[in-house]
């Protein structure tokens, strides 16, 4: 979710096969960078393989530029990693989310599992509590919410709408991000 | 051959102290076509003559349209018909469970539909009732029905029942306390129906064009036209 | 010539998107309108797009449309429709203006005036209605605007904007938003909610300084020579 200077990502933590909770700490939430992040909702497995070639890949791009990566640049290499899978996709919807490092302007985009960016202006979802999601942000969202209120909007955003699918929930991370500051923040969410 | 259709289309209903509110968007459609930009969902029930202006029981049907018709055209009759023989209009408790029972006949040839009830109960207070296709019903204070209804239920139970909001300073992590539900006045209650289908043509498809609510009162039915997006 | 489309993205009912971009850039003077699977159509046009930039600097020519046409037919068919790309390619080029569609499958066609994807019956209803040949720019203008527009109203798979792009013999201007018949009305209430709603267990504040304990990279500022192409 977009912020005034600033932007916002969270996640539950569930991790299930189909019905059956398997744990209740999975973080979907991956940090690139400063101020890059990355949502994955999707096939667990490839949840982790896509995390880590993206951690390889970034690292490279360090390695061989000298400098950090842009969240708009990494969106980029999200959506040509996973166009070059197309017809054996990687089942993994992802979201980046950041602020760019030379303008400090908000950034985020999602993707569909074949790299197709969807850039917004106010709010990217993701996951089985997509539907649950968009009821929720396009209501609850606003333009120029501050750090504070729009950790507000997201948390009871997701909240609301992960209690609603079968398939979410187990509590929730949510990281606002500033442009000297990240703050990680654990909600209290239903256990069941 | 396909025996059903959907529609889609979708409704809403919020029951508040002394009054009950059941809407619907007003869009026909069958795949990617709009068959009509309106066609209601929401009727009154019972009344003693066709023009239903002493109706005091108000249904809401979306699913397959033909089906919602026919439930409707079902249920009409059997209140009607209840008023002829006992002198009286049913209540919305026998109304409710009559609804069930007329569901659950045709349990293996279901009526495809989201059906919602709505009315005053013998106390005076706003009553819905939600079903599933076959009959299995629940009262409840607010429901959302039909195709963008995970898209606004989440969002009726953080603006109605509050849900996931604590009392700001009121203890830390588990100790807080959580905000305590209070039903709504009728114009806090039209606000949030109107914004919820604001946001459901937003982001589904199938609903728009208008919007259709009907308020229910000890003094009688209401009934509001308002615009929705058409694209 | 003149080339629009409407804004919307779609996954199965519900709006994914409400104001993508559909109109791709191949080269100044030739774009492509893009239907079926998002992705495809994005890295499809973004590839014979790069094929034809290369093929335009080897020859020393501008880039026909028939080329780009063909090159986009060849690849599609070498996949058998695998991938989902329904094209409307339109340009102007030394040898005149021309418009084209392209199947996923590689079928083409050469017609005066196309619709494509789910709006594509209500766009070529108002197309084979209003019509008639060596019209203005205005009136192109104009009468895709409102074939665009009916598929926004009439067909559930479009909606939101319109976009447009004018190709002449000298330039192109692409219309970002050439109508917007859509805008979301004010909400009726303000959903901000008082600060501590929400119940938090934990809470971890990483202040930029204290990132240095971490990783041990560094800005540095470029200055002059060593400043490269890409830093604005």
């Amino acid at each position: 979710m977009v912020g005034k200077d600033c932007v916002a990502i969270a996640c539950d933590l569930r991790l299930g096969l189909q019905a059956l909770t398997v744990s209740n700490n999975f973080p979907k939430v991956f940090q690139y960078g400063d101020n890059v992040f990355l949502g994955l909702t999707g096939l667990a497995t490839d949840v982790s393989t896509v995390s880590d070639l993206f951690r390889y890949k970034v690292n490279m791009y360090r390695l061989r530029e000298e400098r950090a990566i842009a969240p708009s640049t990494f969106a980029n290499l999200v959506s040509s990693s996973l166009y070059e899978r197309r017809f054996g996709p990687y089942f993994v919807s992802p979201v980046v989310a950041g602020l760019d490092p030379k303008t400090g302007a908000p950034f985020i985009c999602g993707f569909d599992s074949i790299g197709c960016i969807d850039f917004a202006k106010d709010f990217i979802v993701s996951g089985t509590a997509s539907e649950q999601l968009f009821g929720m942000c396009e209501s609850l969202w606003e333009p120029n919410l501050g750090p504070e209120d729009l950790f507000e909007t997201i948390s009871q955003a997701l909240l609301s709408a992960v209690d609603r699918d079968a398939l979410s929930g187990w509590g929730a991370h949510v990281y606002v991000i500033e442009k000297n500051k990240v703050t990680k923040r654990l909600l209290k969410g239903r256990q069941d | 051959m396909a025996i059903y259709t959907d529609n889609g289309g979708s409704t809403l209903a919020i029951a508040g102290a002394d009054f009950a509110i059941i809407a619907g968007d007003t869009r026909l459609t069958s795949g990617y076509s709009i068959n009509t930009r309106y066609a209601p969902k929401v009727f009154k029930i019972g009344g003693s003559t066709s023009s239903q202006d002493d109706a005091s029981i108000l249904l809401s049907v979306v699913g397959f349209a033909a089906d919602g018709e026919a439930l409707k055209e079902r249920l009409d009759a059997v209140c009607k018909m209840y008023r002829y023989r006992h002198g009286k209009p049913m209540s919305v408790s026998a109304c409710a469970k009559r609804l069930s029972t007329i569901l659950y006949s045709k349990r293996f040839f279901p009526y495809y539909v989201h059906a919602i009830l709505g009315g005053i109960d013998e106390d005076g207070t706003g009553a819905v009732y939600s079903y599933d296709p076959v009959g299995s019903y629940e009262r409840e204070q607010c429901r959302a029905g039909g195709a963008a209804a995970s898209l606004i239920m989440p969002f009726l139970d953080n603006q109605v029942n509050f849900k996931n909001q604590y009392i700001p300073g009121s203890g830390i992590g588990h100790e807080l306390q959580e905000r305590e539900r209070v039903p709504l006045p009728r114009d806090e209650v039209e606000v949030l129906v109107k914004d919820a289908f604001d946001s459901a043509v937003e982001r589904h498809i199938e609903v728009g064009d208008g919007l259709q609510m009907m308020i229910i009162t000890k003094d009688g039915i209401e009934e509001k036209l308002l615009p929705l997006k058409r694209d | 010539m003149a080339i629009a489309a409407d804004t919307r993205a779609t996954s199965g009912p519900i709006v994914a998107d409400k104001n993508c971009e559909k109109l791709h850039y191949i080269s100044p003077q030739i774009w492509c309108a893009g239907a079926g699977t998002a992705a495809d159509t994005e890295f499809t046009t973004a590839l014979i797009s790069s094929q034809l930039e290369l093929h335009s600097l080897s020859t020393g020519r501008k880039p026909r449309v028939v080329t780009c046409m063909t090159l986009l037919k060849q690849h599609l068919f070498r996949y058998q429709g695998h991938i989902g790309a329904y094209l409307v390619v339109a340009g102007v080029d030394p040898t005149g203006t021309h418009l084209f569609t392209v199947h996923a499958h590689g079928s083409t066609d050469k017609l005066p005036y196309v619709t494509m994807g789910s709006g594509s019956l209500a766009a070529m209803s108002v197309f084979e209605s209003q019509w008639k040949p060596n019209c203005t720019k205005e009136d192109a203008m104009n009468l895709c605007s409102l074939a665009i527009q009916a598929g926004i109203f009439n067909d559930l798979g479009s909606g939101s904007n319109v976009d447009m792009a004018v190709i002449t013999a000298d330039k192109t201007t692409l219309h970002r938003g050439f109508v917007k018949p859509n805008e979301r009305s004010q909400k009726l209430k303000n959903y901000k909610f008082k600060r501590g709603t929400t119940a938090v267990l934990n809470e971890k504040i990483i202040t930029k300084d204290d990132i240095g304990k971490y990783v041990s990279v560094h800005e540095l500022e470029a200055t002059g020579e060593e400043r490269m192409d890409i830093d604005p």
